[in-house]
């Protein structure tokens, strides 16, 4: 870590155990403002752990997580995506029976504290609606706003994911494998959309397609049996004989 | 990447639509006031059709739109019709005032006991619904003193709607008050399940893994909807008992918890008037079956219901609406 860097997210001494399995040992890391890092790792490393508990799905047994310099180890998730902690899912976490326009301005509406105004039609909450729009035109889903999501194509829901996340108009996105199941073609198209996300967002993602890894991340971060094996940038990632061992020499999936 | 400017527009205009007035549901109240005219003599059965139906929206809310189930709903209804009652035996008995205070009564109870009810899913929700249901029927039977015990309580006496109508024995006033009562809840839960809120409802049924993710405190917004289907549940009840004199053991029964789930399935979850509709083939079915055969009439409901169940999985108004759907 450099000093005088603008850390946005910060993890020190994270530990988890499952019983006596140490899914998580030690981790630390610092995303900067703007950052494009991304999280690899074989399978079991603990990548989405480490996700769970950055978000607070989890709650690590030690370390602590601070965002923008605040202390929100103790947080519950709901309040860390208030303070700007978004992420996505590796699995579709989607409402079927909703359409994007309303699951996006739900959102929107939800980052608002609005979303409890039982008194006041949905359709009046213009600038929610506008918003969620304009996000879901950013993601290229304006075409199909207002079909149920259930009935969308599987890349689409990927990109709703996304726009879910960006919703709550996040410092810090955290993403989980969000190619997951997206044929390699159209992955690519997906991480250019991630790459045009604005410049003061930090984003963190898990990606199992080197090549994609090594196309968007500006720093990689390799985590190997629960513990960060080596943070540094793709050619020195990409040339580390440990990780050619541990996760490329593998001819991982 | 550019949106095209009418875009927004379009999508507000969609979820305007959505929550607009169609023909079909002015017709259908206007529908609801043949009884007075064509069917005097059913005046009593569409008083138990319009109380049952708004404790169905009440089920509705919370079930249908926020998929909280429950089996242990009557709670609600039997606090606040012993609540109107008990006031009216204790010399109380202007009806509006008195049903508001039943209404908020069981709405107060509802805010507190939601706090468990979001602490619980699934099967354990269940449980604890029907728990919490039993303990308050045991507990009316204790509190003889008070509720009158298994013999019900005696000597309500409701005053006249305004200080003009008095309840007949034919049912107009009952009917009509009832019939008021169920509309401006109706209005109230349709505006409801129209807002932002009732959004959220949907998002917390839909996918209740999801809302800490887009940073909603999903639990306040369950307490809030169960107080809320409380406080209606408690009306429906204040109107029996206004509107019948009487408040029996059973309108804390397990069979009415269980009742208003099935008239909610037949009609259909989370569209309102699928609770009214299915209140009303349960009910119209239950005087005309139970004139056949007073003993086995359970046989038709249950035969109706696995129909319903197992070929229309949205209730009859969720299979009618396809049906028009489709000729369109």
């Amino acid at each position: 870590m450099m000093a005088g860097e603008d850390i946005v997210l910060r993890a020190t001494g994270l530990t988890k155990n499952f019983g006596k399995l140490d899914v998580t040992r030690d981790v630390a890391i610092a995303l900067p403002r703007g950052a494009r890092h991304a999280l690899i790792g074989p399978n079991g490393a603990g990548k989405t752990t480490l996700i769970n508990l950055l978000t607070g799905q989890l709650q690590p047994d030690a370390g602590q997580i601070e965002l923008e310099g605040g202390d929100i180890t103790a947080l519950a998730p709901a309040n860390r995506v208030r303070l700007g902690l978004s992420r996505t899912f590796q699995i579709n976490t989607l409402f079927p029976d909703l359409t994007p326009i309303e699951a996006v301005t739900l959102a929107v509406l939800e980052r608002q504290r609005c979303a409890g105004q039982f008194w006041r039609r949905l359709a009046s909450h213009n600038e929610a609606i506008e918003e969620s729009f304009t996000i879901l035109g950013q993601l290229g889903l304006a075409d199909v706003a207002t079909r149920p999501t259930r009935t969308l194509p599987y890349g689409q829901q990927r990109l709703l994911e996304i726009a879910l996340a960006l919703a709550a108009r996040p410092r810090v996105l955290l993403l989980d494998e969000p190619a997951a199941g997206v044929p390699k073609d159209e992955s690519a198209a997906l991480f250019s959309v991630i790459a045009a996300l604005p410049a003061d967002i930090s984003v963190l993602f898990i990606e199992h397609d080197m090549d994609i890894v090594f196309k968007f991340a500006s720093r990689i971060i390799v985590l190997v049996g629960g513990a960060v094996l080596l943070e540094a940038d793709p050619q020195t990632v990409r040339s580390d004989p440990r990780v050619r061992e541990v996760y490329l020499g593998r001819g991982h999936d | 990447m550019q949106t095209p400017v009418s875009a927004p527009i379009e999508a507000r205009d969609w979820l305007r639509r959505r929550s607009r007035w169609s023909p079909f549901e002015i017709l259908f109240w206007l529908a609801t006031l043949l009884p007075f005219i064509f069917f005097p003599t059913y005046l009593p059965l569409a008083n138990q059709i319009a109380i049952a139906a708004l404790f169905a929206i009440s089920v509705d809310l919370i079930l249908g739109y926020a998929g909280i189930v429950t089996l242990g709903h009557a709670m609600f209804f039997g606090l606040g019709a012993y609540f109107a009652g008990i006031i009216s035996v204790h010399g109380w008995g202007e009806p509006i005032s008195g049903l508001l205070m039943a209404g908020l009564f069981a709405g107060v109870i509802g805010y507190i006991i939601s706090f468990l009810i979001t602490r619980v899913q699934h099967l354990a929700l269940i449980m604890v619904t029907l728990g919490l249901g039993f303990l308050t029927y045991e507990l009316a039977n204790a509190l003889h003193w008070l509720t009158g015990g298994t013999d019900g309580l005696r000597g309500i006496s409701t005053w006249p709607v305004f200080g003009q109508f008095r309840f007949d024995m034919w049912g107009y006033t009952a009917y009509g008050y009832a019939l008021a009562v169920l509309f401006l809840c109706f209005l109230l839960s349709r505006r409801l399940v129209n807002s932002s809120f009732g959004l959220a409802l949907r998002g917390i049924r839909e996918n209740v893994k999801r809302m800490p993710a887009i940073g909603a405190d999903h639990k306040s917004h369950l307490r809030l909807i169960y107080a809320i289907s409380a406080a209606i549940a408690g009306l429906a009840g204040g109107l029996l008992a206004q509107t019948t004199n009487t408040v029996a053991l059973d309108s804390l029964s397990f069979e009415r918890s269980a009742d208003v789930v099935v008239m909610l399935i037949l009609g259909g979850t989370g569209r309102l008037y699928g609770a009214i509709l299915g209140t009303f083939i349960f009910l119209v079915a239950r005087d005309q079956l139970a004139g056949i055969n007073p003993q086995y009439w359970y046989f038709g409901i249950g035969m109706l219901l696995m129909v319903v169940v197992l070929f229309m999985p949205k209730g009859i108004l969720g299979f009618l609406a396809r049906i028009v759907a489709r000729a369109k």
